[in-house]
């Protein structure tokens, strides 16, 4: 018996079915929730438990600048979007890189930080509880957003060659939703690292 | 019926046969070591209960138990009933059954049903873990703290003042309380015939306690694994009658014998690295890494049960441990003949 | 309605140099051939620690036994576990997923094919990367320096004190790379499964296979990240100075526990959940009836998704937690066993009324119904936290997992290759040697596993490269390795039926089945793009409705 074809009354005529790309990164971000969550659960157990050795309220400061800076790239990614998505190239452009140059900012002062809390403070992945759980939960989050940026700028490349336009509006979109996904886990870091853990 | 049918019959009544005999044979097994003679416990089964605790454990498995063999008579009946009943026939090769969806009354007969017993047991669960776990601890309680190395079990008794290894002893009736803590590695503490079991972990105080309710020796050994020779991590408990305990205890109180004989046997002891783990009382030697030695030759065993403690398997013992237990952290010592043998002799005082 | 129809011829062999054949298999993005890669990795490696148990069990023969040392046994086992679960159990399921989700959906390929070709290859970089360890350490007699932790791998023993050299960096950092793959193909699978079905298949009328593989790679999303994240912890610990599982600075050894286990429970559901799949295709056709009860059959399975997650401590009952976290954990493991109860019903409804055919994919799946029962009433003892106290870390806990995995995942993968090996190479499988298969596997099991009970009940702990004689142990044990070479045996018949089917078997056409879903509606095995068309559906039989046209399911549905 050769092939059938399935050919049946009633099947609908309009059939329209969720991009798989952003079903895509939808999963990688639950995915990835959920790496972040047992940092965090880590954090939080450990939280006043280190034997030795410096603790949060003797030595974090709060980065507000450089927070304000990250979750600022959020709304300049989101408005990146927007303009490519009517043909503003340019526009998008500028705010891509607006984006990509907040993010470098946040990586800077996460750098900075570092080096006062090593150099200063003594303050490494080995001394204590604190430290371990510290620099593992901050810099799990550096490392995504170091991710994110690499991703960022290659998108750059490929507009400032002129390549990017309304038609990958979509596979932009994907992205930028993954940059919210690394601001709303520098929230919940934030929260837990300088407010609820000191 | 034709002869298709027939052997098909037989195959399937075979095939249910087996099986009930197989099932028939486990549960038989099970239970053939239920009673013991009293003063010897060799298998250590947990359908054989001899503490206070085991039995409200016991009492528990075997309300589950029957729990759930009715249940597996009950589907497995069905099974085998729809599996036979509604065998294709030549007959009806070409007839597609009347195509059935669903039903709503029966599957939330088999929602509810299984919901009622999962309550039942639950309950029945919940208040065995409270008697057990929150039981208030009597005045009079002995107490002994367990501490788990890798391969061997220490032996405290803070209120007494005596160390030991191993093999633990304890008066019957009286409630032994249990601290377990461990030096290096997850154990677990588990003489069936006592109570179940509980882990030693590194920084971590864990409680449990013991209520024999009869004289014995019990046999168990460590249920977490913790490297190259868990195996052999053995644990014999003597549960004694007061005065026996009391006996035992008075021994254990005494320094370490003095044998001026084996005057050069102690000499060995204390002037090699024997004394940077063992310790024996009244000498220098201080060390709590390996077992106490004060009264060695009052255990039936040693290397945590891996020999029985005779002269041959002391010397063999000290100076090539991996022929007994390899892996384990006990050094061989490469002393010179004589002073083996005279050290052997020494060990052999410390009743 | 007319429909068009046009036969699909199978693509014959161009005869072209191996190296190239070789070439497209490698560089393959197609599903039905990342599919087949997945199936023949995990049969190898199936037979691989198959091996690592028969050594096991040869040791386990006889107390005081010298077969092999203590430190070869550790990493038996150790390894023996780790390979079943994560390069066999996981890749198997996947190689199913991979190859029939796109075609029981109407779809020519996986969302993301070269992410898929992806994540299968790390996979396999990880079960080689694993394997290599053998050849470190002390060399291959000693068996190298393989891990030897336990497939749990518990803190404090992983840690740089009390495992110095090298064999826990090759499980932690072969398992990362893997999971990163398992995620990978998760993802994909779920995006397939979301945008990518064929006009008419709406979600309530997905085979329940799809919505079953939907599930379990959700769960994967969420629990095989947690095993990360620790396994980057234990990095940190070995590698960087860090201190999360080390007791000696303040850290936690249960941390661990809790972290291994919130993946290790989920992991378990997520290696049966396809063989419930398994079971719902093959018992209704073996049936000739639908399943009964679908909607039911889609809610117990997310239910269970959900309930899994809660349960995880039950592995944890004897470490001390109160008897508050104990009596919550029971409550949860004993609820959980509804939702799963509750399938085995509607699979004897299915079959109730039916015209059952005793052909050997329904022989395997009548098994894993028998077994998969005892299985869940063995779980149940096992939830019941104070009866825990007893069985746990004990041999009866050792056959409880292998009666569901060996009784139930197995026996079920073992009808799902006689069901769809004729769809994937257009041959049928010897019925004969099938039966036999399923004759000596079933006599090997049942003497293996149920025996195995006992020693557990008699005091026997688990994980013990020796036993003390006289304890009630050893007849037992011997009986049970006796049990394990049946089953090897019975598993040589297998592997025989696979490649002698390939070149003998008979032709097998489109549907040797007569069944109901879309991947019987195309050649076997199917074209490059599957379908001639893309299909257009109106229920959850299409196959069905297009056979009856006087009595189609979308009547019903």
């Amino acid at each position: 018996m050769s092939a059938i074809t399935t050919s049946l009354e009633g099947t609908p005529v309009a059939w329209k079915l969720p991009y798989r790309g952003r079903v895509g990164m939808a999963c990688l971000i639950i995915a990835e929730s959920a790496i972040f969550t047992i940092f965090v659960v880590a954090y939080l157990f450990y939280v006043g438990k280190s034997l030795t050795g410096p603790t949060p309220r003797e030595v974090l400061e709060t980065p507000i600048f450089y927070t304000i800076c990250l979750l600022s790239s959020s709304l300049t990614i989101h408005f990146a979007g927007k303009f490519l998505e009517r043909g503003k190239r340019g526009v998008f452009l500028g705010l891509w890189l607006l984006t990509i140059v907040l993010g470098g900012l946040f990586m800077y002062g996460t750098g900075q930080e570092w080096h006062r809390l090593i150099y200063e403070h003594g303050l490494t992945i080995s001394t204590n509880l604190f430290g371990t759980t510290y620099y593992s939960l901050v810099g799990l989050h550096a490392f995504h957003v170091t991710a994110g940026l690499v991703m960022l700028s290659i998108v750059l490349l490929f507009g400032l060659a002129n390549r990017v336009g309304t038609e990958q509006f979509a596979r932009v979109d994907v992205l930028s939703l993954y940059w919210h996904f690394v601001d709303v886990v520098w929230v919940i870091v934030f929260t837990v690292v300088y407010v609820l853990g000191r | 019926m034709t002869n298709k049918h027939k052997t098909e019959w037989k195959a399937v009544a075979a095939r249910v046969t087996g099986i009930l005999v197989i099932l028939t044979g486990v549960l038989l097994a099970a239970r053939a070591c239920v009673a013991s003679p009293p003063g010897d416990h060799p298998i250590p089964s947990i359908f054989d209960p001899h503490s206070a605790n085991a039995e409200s454990l016991y009492h528990l498995s075997n309300f589950v138990l029957a729990i759930t063999a009715v249940i597996f008579v009950v589907v497995f009946a069905l099974l085998a009933y729809v599996t036979v009943k509604f065998r294709n026939r030549a007959a009806d090769a070409r007839r597609e059954p009347t195509q059935v969806y669903g039903s709503t009354q029966i599957e939330l007969a088999w929602t509810v049903i299984p919901i009622l017993i999962v309550v039942v047991l639950f309950l029945s669960t919940a208040r065995v873990i409270h008697a057990v776990q929150d039981a208030a601890k009597p005045a009079k309680a002995v107490a002994v703290t367990a501490i788990g190395h890798q391969f061997w079990w220490e032996f405290r008794y803070p209120e007494l003042g005596i160390a030991t290894a191993n093999e633990l002893h304890i008066p019957v009736s009286t409630p032994t309380y249990l601290k377990l803590l461990s030096a290096d590695t997850d154990h677990s503490f588990w003489i069936p015939q006592l109570g179940g079991k509980t882990d030693l972990i590194p920084n971590r105080i864990n409680e449990m306690w013991v209520q024999p309710q009869q004289t014995g020796v019990f046999l168990g050994q460590c249920a977490q694994y913790c490297g190259t020779q868990h195996a052999k991590m053995l644990l014999r408990v003597s549960v004694e009658s007061p005065e026996d305990f009391d006996a035992w205890v008075h021994a254990q109180k005494q320094p370490a014998i003095q044998d001026e004989k084996e005057a050069a046997g102690s000499r060995v002891f204390e002037s090699t690295s024997c004394v940077n783990c063992h310790a024996v009382g009244g000498t220098n030697g201080t060390g709590r890494f390996g077992p106490d030695l004060t009264h060695l030759m009052s255990r039936r065993t040693i290397a945590a049960g891996a020999a029985e403690n005779t002269s041959e398997n002391l010397r063999l013992w000290i100076q090539n441990p991996d022929a007994i237990k390899p892996g384990s952290l006990m050094p061989a010592m490469k002393l010179n003949d004589a002073d083996l043998d005279a050290l052997v002799r020494y060990l052999e005082t410390l009743r | 309605m007319s429909s068009d129809v046009m036969p699909i011829q199978a693509v014959q062999a161009s005869g072209q140099p191996w190296v190239e054949t070789l070439h497209e298999w490698v560089t393959t993005v197609d599903h039905k051939r990342l599919g087949i890669l997945y199936l023949l990795y995990a049969l190898f490696f199936l037979v691989v620690a198959g091996s690592e148990a028969m050594i096991m069990r040869i040791q386990l023969m006889y107390p005081h036994n010298n077969f092999v040392s203590p430190q070869v046994f550790n990493r038996m086992f150790t390894m023996h576990g780790t390979t079943m679960v994560f390069f066999v159990g996981i890749p198997v399921l996947f190689g199913f997923a991979n190859y029939l989700v796109p075609l029981m959906i109407g779809a020519r390929d996986m969302a993301f094919p070269r992410l898929n070709a992806f994540s299968f290859w790390l996979t396999a970089f990880g079960g080689l990367l694993l394997y290599f360890s053998f050849l470190g350490g002390s060399g291959l007699y000693g068996a190298g320096n393989a891990p030897d932790v336990g497939w749990w791998a518990y803190a404090p023993l992983t840690s740089r004190a009390f495992s110095p050299g090298h064999s826990t960096d090759y499980w932690t950092i072969a398992l990362l790379v893997s999971g990163f793959g398992s995620i990978g193909t998760a993802i994909n699978i779920i995006a397939t499964i979301i945008s990518m079905r064929c006009p008419g298949v709406k979600l309530s009328r997905m085979p329940l296979l799809v919505w079953m593989n939907l599930v379990m790679s959700g769960m994967v999303l969420i629990a095989i990240t947690p095993l990360s994240a620790a396994q980057i912890m234990l990095c940190v610990d070995r590698y960087l100075g860090g201190h999360f599982f080390d007791t000696q600075a303040g850290g936690s050894a249960t941390l661990w526990m809790h972290f291994f286990w919130i993946f290790g429970h989920p992991e378990v559901y997520i290696l049966i959940i396809p063989a419930f799949a398994f079971m719902s295709e093959i018992v209704p056709v073996f049936s000739r009836k639908p399943i009964f009860g679908y909607p039911v059959m889609v809610g117990a399975t997310v239910c269970i998704g959900f309930l899994s997650m809660s349960v995880w401590a039950h592995h944890m009952f004897s470490i001390g937690m109160s008897s508050y976290s104990n009596t919550f954990f029971t409550l949860t493991t004993l609820a959980v066993g509804i939702p799963t109860g509750i399938k085995i019903f509607n699979w004897l409804g299915t079959m109730w009324g039916g015209r059952i055919l005793l052909k050997t994919p329904m022989l395997f799946c009548i098994g894993f119904l028998f077994q998969f029962l005892i299985a869940g009433l063995t779980g149940i003892m096992l939830g019941s936290a104070a009866f825990n106290w007893q069985l746990t870390g004990s041999y009866f806990v050792v056959a409880h997992f292998h009666y569901t995995l060996v009784g139930g995942l197995l026996f079920a993968l073992f009808g799902a290759f006689y069901y769809w090996y004729p769809k994937i190479t257009g041959r049928m499988m010897s019925e004969g040697l099938g039966k036999l298969h399923f004759w000596l596997f079933f006599i090997g099991f049942h003497l293996t596993f149920d025996l195995m009970h006992i020693p557990g009940l008699l005091g026997m702990p688990r994980r013990i490269y020796t036993y003390e004689p006289g304890r009630g142990w050893d007849t037992m044990n011997f009986l049970v390795t006796i049990g394990a070479f049946v089953q090897a045996i019975a598993t040589l018949v297998f592997v025989a039926n696979l490649i002698v089917s390939y070149f003998k078997g008979a032709k097998a056409g489109n549907d040797p089945w007569d069944a109901w879903t879309l991947e019987w509606s195309t050649s076997s095995p199917p074209p490059a793009y599957n379908f001639a068309s893309i299909p257009r559906v109106a229920s959850r039989r299409p196959l069905w409705d297009l056979k009856h046209p006087e009595d189609p399911d979308s009547r019903y549905e």
